[in-house]
This record gives C-alpha cells, structure tokens and sequence, in this order.
C-alpha cells in the first residue's frame, strides 16, 4: 500500500470498489468495442456486401469511397483544388494570427479582411477566369467551416453593437438592443433556421430569389449575434470604472473612450466566451441538414442511401463525430494560444 | 445643442431607421402574399386538421382542429423535454461525483466521456442513436427485456402504463403541496433550506403515487404488444441523444458548483462542532446550490428548444408538427412560425422572470 497509484486505487474500501467497478465496466465495453472498429474491420471492399463477406466489424471502406464527399459535397471534381486553396489561406492566416510574433494586428485584419475576400473568389467563382460553382454544389466539411466562419465573422461587429446598445443611456436604443438580444436567444436553432427558410423569401422584395445558403448564413449570423453581444457585455463589465474615467480625465471623447480605451480591453477578456461560442457555433451548422443543406451531416445522411453502402450509419455516423470532435479541439487549442497572448501578465500594469 | 436635444434625436432617428426597415419589411409581405393570393389570418387554426399525429399522449385523431395539433404536439415537446431533464440531471450527477471521486481510473474516464461528448455535435448523436443503435434492433418477438415488463425493439421501447384512480391525484397534491410550500417557505420557520427538503418530499409523492397506481404491463400477443406504453424510437434516441449530450455540461456545471464552496466553510462548519452531515447538509449543498442553480436553470432551457432537434428524425413536437405538416397543408408560413417561435419565446421569458426573482431573493438575503 505504498505506492501512490496503489494508495489512489485501493487506498479505501470504497476506493476499491468503485476502481473494480470500472475495470469490470472496461472489460464489458472496450474489447467489443475494440474488435469492432479495429480487430474485424474491413478496410477494403467494392460494396457493403464486400463488406460482410471479409469479416464481421465496422466497414471502414464505405469511409474510403465515400471520404472525398464528406469533404467537398458534390463541388465538381476538377475544381476542388479551389477548396485546397482556399483552406491553405485559411491555415496559413490562421497560423500567422496564432503565433506570429510581430504585426499580429496585421494578421487578425487580414483574417477579418483578406480571408472572405480570397476564398469567396475561389469558392464562388465567376471571375478572374474561374468557373462559376452555385452553393447548390457545396457541401460537406466545407460548407460547415464556410457557414462558421461567416456566421462568427459576421456576429462580432453586430454583437459588439448589441452590447453597447444594451449599455445606451437612451432607453429607445436600450430597449431595442434588449429585445433583439432577448428574442433571439429564446428561440431554438432551428426553428430560426426553418425561419430563414421560410420567412425571410417573404419579408424581401417580390421577385427577390434569394439563395439557400445565404437564407441559413443571415439567420445564423443574427442569432450567433445575440449570443456574441451578451459575452462582450461581460467584457465591459469587466472593464474597471478607472479606465474610461482617467481617460475622460486626458480628455478624450465619449466615442473615443469607448472605441480605443474600453472595447480593446472589454474584447480581451471576452476571449474564453468567444471560443465557446465558436465551438457551439461549429457544431450547430450540422442543423443545415435538415433545412436541406448538404454540409457533412448531409452528405453522410445521403450516403447511407447508397445501394452499394446502404444502412452503415454506424460507421458513417462514428466518421462524422471524430472529424466534429479534432475540429473542436482545433478551435479550443488556437482559441487557448490567442487567449494566452492577450492575457495581462500577472503583476504588470502594461501590456 | 443641449444634451437632451442630442438625446431626442438620437432615439428618434434610431425608431425611425428601425420602422423605415419594418415598414419596408411588412410592405414586402403584403405584396407578396398577394401575389400569391394568400391572405393573412388565425382562423385556419379553428378547421378541422385531417392528419394523424404518431404519438400523442391526449387524445387525437384526424378530425381535431389545427389549434388542437398545438397542444397535442406541445405535450410531445413538454413530456420529451421532462423526461430529458431528470434523466440529464442523473447523468450529469453521476459523471460530476466520478470526476470528484479521487479515484485515477474514475476520473479519467469521466473526463474523456466528457470530452468527447461536449465537443461532438447534439444532431449527430441523436442520429446516431437513431439508425445506429435503434434501427437494428431486434424485431417484435425477439425483444430485448428487462424483467418481465418492460421489452424494446425495433418498434419502440414498451413500459408498464400506470392506470387506476387516485395516483394522479397523488401526484398533482404533492406538486401543488411543494410549490405552496417553496413559495412560503420563510413563514413556515424550517431552518433547513428548502432546496434540501422539498425535492426528498416530490420523489416521496411520486414513489406514494407510484405504490397507490395499478401497473398495466405490455405483454406480447399474437403480432403485437398488448398494454403498456409504447415509447417510439423517435422519442427514445432524442431522449437518449439530448440526455447524453447534456449530462456532459451538467456535470461540468455541479462540479464547478461544489468546488466552488470555499474550503474555509467546511473547516469552519467542522470546528464550529457540525456533523459532517450537517456540515454537507446545512452549509455545502445550500451554497453549492446557489452557484448551481442559475446556468443548471440555462442548460434546462437548453434543452428545452433542443427538443426541436426531434424534427431531425420525425418526433411529432411542435416544430415538426406545425413548420413541416401544418405549414404543408395550410401553406400559412407566417401564422405558423409566429406560434411556434411565440411558443418558446413564452417558454424562454418566462424561465428569465422566474430567474431574476430568485437571484432577487439571493441578493436580498445579502449573503
């Protein structure tokens, strides 16, 4: 009993019990679970049929043929190296934003800035010699990561609006700040998202087609908004009183205590909160699929209704949750870097 | 210009921008829902429905107005969310006490189970749990069973109907009997919190009303499962995939709450001569509470506008009910997504008024 682990496992009676608990609860779950996805998984088969005749666990191959769709959607063949292109940009500006060690304004502007402009020639098309692609044609993991990063980029500066509006000494502004922010978080997702759908053709002018995508981009973005305005609300809490007062005090204008003095300090603080909200955000655009958006869930439900893959919703499903799961840790970890650079060294006035 | 004027006319071009885009908007609506020669009106809600609703737990059939489908699918929605958040709350509970426990192997497993489940997407286990785990069940007369009375299959999941008189009275007494008391708790003098003793007393009610009850179980005959409940498997993966989706942030959120209790407390409760019960009972759980109750409340409100995931997979709640079959057939896009988004809307306010009077009473207590 000497040893610390054995001390930690057996340390107690109680102890005892609940560490041969989980091993009796191991032993039941993993080994099946083992076998199925690595021991008796198929790797290669033309077909689900193939499948079944090499062995009798999870039919990876299905995820082999089909993995280039969980990607692009139906984005046509020859034009993908569009999408490469794109997430390269993204990578390389994302990259250079983390963990650049000078200009890392420059590198956020050009995330704000640069990004949609590049990428949206590329995804879209229609100039510069490129072919048109319709959004008709995108879909899978892309289209997930085009409606996150619209939606987010869009929800910041009408957050950050929000929230100072919800702050208004002018109770007009105060109160409409209020509402909006108030109606938009008590409505599900998804009934937004059925709003867009629905509603928003109606409320624009006759004629008007508006696309698909963009229906589910605006909703998104207001509501994401709502949630980004109640985060910076917190940031300017947060902000201490002595601030805008001694800048007020070197005699600056409201606008430009406000703008310079406590949003840049208010928006550091709301980082944590963005990054949950980012996070949120990616994993909610899987709801695009049932307004009838093929972004990854799409496509997988689609595939399963392959008659040469039919049914392997287990595997297709298992795919869809690891590839939401690395992204998620994607966003955590860049949003934990960002966090870490901005944070005031404990002890020091200035930054 | 003074500082009143500059307010004046702030606000008043603020309502003007805001009512040139309203205008603009209704305008628009108008014009195109005379184009398409539809005209505005709730009345439609007063004639007679002509579709089945799979699963509702009052009475339907299809000669039931469309106002009446609102309340059949909002039971669906009510009882869902219900059975989601006693079942979250157990879960999450027992995920937070295994990341407490101080035992490595308990610990671990909590955090990764965690993990993974936070940072996958609510959809796609609600899918998952759909086709993955449902559909390939066993058929009827292979059903997997608990005990003698209560079986799951492809079908469903069969349990025992309670039926009899006198239980549901049971059960509306002890609710009433709580809520009076936890409105006029202070009056009644009890030390105790009232966090700590009521819930004890609304399981009492319902283990009395599930004693008093006469248990009707499904038994199989013939083709067919004969008594009982039949829980579709609609309700049971959006049961099971919300559940499991949510106990991961509850657990997060109770664990938080009791690591949350300053350590002082308990040493000072101790030397002060409290039991460790008493010092569990009467000084950690009512302040672990207080941190707790304010974003449990968020998450169970979560879940309820998560409910309309069951769109996803044809649980007949209200949004599946009213944007898909309603709006299908009557093609009264606005009236439609206004009673819906009205409906959680209401929801919503509600829950934020009842917040801000307990945070009120908090404050005021001035702890």
């Amino acid at each position: 009993m000497r040893h610390p682990l054995v001390r930690a496992l057996f340390g107690t009676k109680l102890n005892a019990a609940i560490t041969l608990l989980m091993l009796a609860a191991f032993a039941l779950v993993l080994p099946p679970l083992f076998r199925w996805a690595i021991g008796t998984a198929v790797w290669n088969a033309p077909n689900r049929a193939g499948c079944e005749a090499a062995d009798t666990g999870a039919c990876w191959a299905f995820i082999r043929a089909r993995l280039a769709l969980f990607f692009y959607g139906i984005y046509p063949v020859d034009q993908r190296w569009r999408v490469d292109a794109g997430l390269v940009v993204l990578v390389v500006i994302g990259t250079g934003a983390l963990f650049a060690r000078r200009h890392r304004g420059l590198w956020l502007l050009a995330l704000a800035v640069l990004i949609p402009v590049i990428d949206g020639i590329l995804l879209v098309g229609g100039i510069f010699g490129l072919e048109l692609v319709p959004t008709g044609q995108w879909g899978g993991l892309m289209l997930n990561v085009v409606i996150s990063f619209v939606a987010l980029g869009g929800s910041i500066p009408l957050g950050i609006a929000l929230a100072f509006g919800r702050r208004s000494k002018y109770p007009v502004i105060r109160y409409g700040s209020i509402a909006m922010i108030e109606f938009w978080r008590g409505v599900p997702l998804l009934a937004v998202l059925f709003m867009g759908l629905i509603l928003l053709p109606l409320f624009l002018p006759n004629g008007v087609n508006i696309d698909n995508l963009v229906r589910a981009l605006v909703v998104l973005t207001l509501f994401t908004s709502a949630y980004m305005a109640e985060i910076v609300r917190g940031g300017l809490q947060g902000v201490q009183s002595g601030q805008p007062e001694a800048a007020l005090a070197l005699g600056m204008h409201t606008a430009q205590v406000q703008l310079l003095v406590v949003l840049p300090q208010a928006l550091r603080l709301s980082i944590p909160g963005f990054i949950n909200i980012a996070v949120d955000l990616f994993k909610d655009t899987t709801l695009v699929s049932i307004v009838g958006l093929f972004d990854l869930m799409g496509v997988v439900n689609q595939s399963l209704k392959d008659t040469a893959w039919t049914g392997l919703a287990a595997e297709g499903y298992t795919f869809a949750a690891l590839v939401f799961f690395f992204a998620c840790l994607i966003i955590s970890l860049g949003g934990s870097v960002l966090e870490r650079h901005f944070a005031i060294a404990p002890g020091s006035t200035k930054h | 210009m003074t500082t009143k004027q500059k307010a004046l006319a702030w606000q008043a071009l603020a309502v003007i921008a805001a009512g040139a885009v309203v205008l603009w908007f209704a305008h628009n609506v108008v014009d195109n829902l005379a184009q398409r020669s539809i005209t505005f009106g709730f009345g439609f809600l007063f004639t007679r429905a002509g579709f089945d609703i799979p699963f509702h737990l009052v009475a339907w059939d299809e000669s039931f107005t469309y106002g009446h489908a609102l309340y059949v699918a909002g039971v669906n929605t009510l009882f869902a969310a219900a059975l989601i958040i006693i079942l979250a709350s157990a879960l999450g509970l027992a995920l937070a006490l295994m990341r407490l426990s101080g035992n490595p192997l308990a610990v671990g497993t909590a955090r990764v189970l965690i993990e993974v489940i936070r940072n996958t997407p609510q959809l796609t286990q609600i899918v998952f749990f759909y086709l993955a785990v449902l559909q390939v069940l066993p058929p009827m007369r292979q059903s997997i069973h608990v005990g003698a009375s209560i079986f799951l299959n492809v079908r469903g999941l069969y349990v025992p109907a309670p039926s009899g008189t006198g239980w549901d009275w049971i059960v509306a007494g002890t609710i009433v009997i709580v809520m009076i008391a936890a409105v006029s708790w202070r009056r009644l003098g009890v030390q105790v919190p009232r966090l700590i003793v009521l819930p004890p007393v609304l399981l009492l009610g319902l283990v009395l009303a599930g004693f008093t009850a006469q248990w009707d179980p499904p038994a199989l005959k013939g083709f067919n499962f004969v008594g009982g409940v039949r829980l579709p498997p609609e309700l049971v993966a959006l049961t099971l995939g919300i559940t499991v989706y949510t106990s991961a942030f509850i657990a997060e959120i109770v664990r938080a709450a009791i690591m949350g209790v300053h350590r002082g407390q308990a040493e000072a409760a101790r030397s002060l001569g409290l039991s460790a019960a008493q010092t569990m009972f009467v000084v950690i759980l009512p302040q672990a509470l207080r941190i707790l109750i304010p974003p449990l409340t968020s998450q169970y409100l979560n879940i309820i506008k998560s409910t309309t995931l069951g769109a996803a997979i044809a649980y007949p709640e209200i949004l599946q009910v009213y944007a898909r079959t309603v709006l299908n057939q009557s093609g009264r896009a606005i009236e439609v997504m206004t009673l819906v988004l009205g409906v959680f809307l209401a929801i919503n306010l509600l829950a934020s008024a009842a917040m801000n009077a307990w945070n009120r009473h908090l404050t005021l207590q001035g702890r």
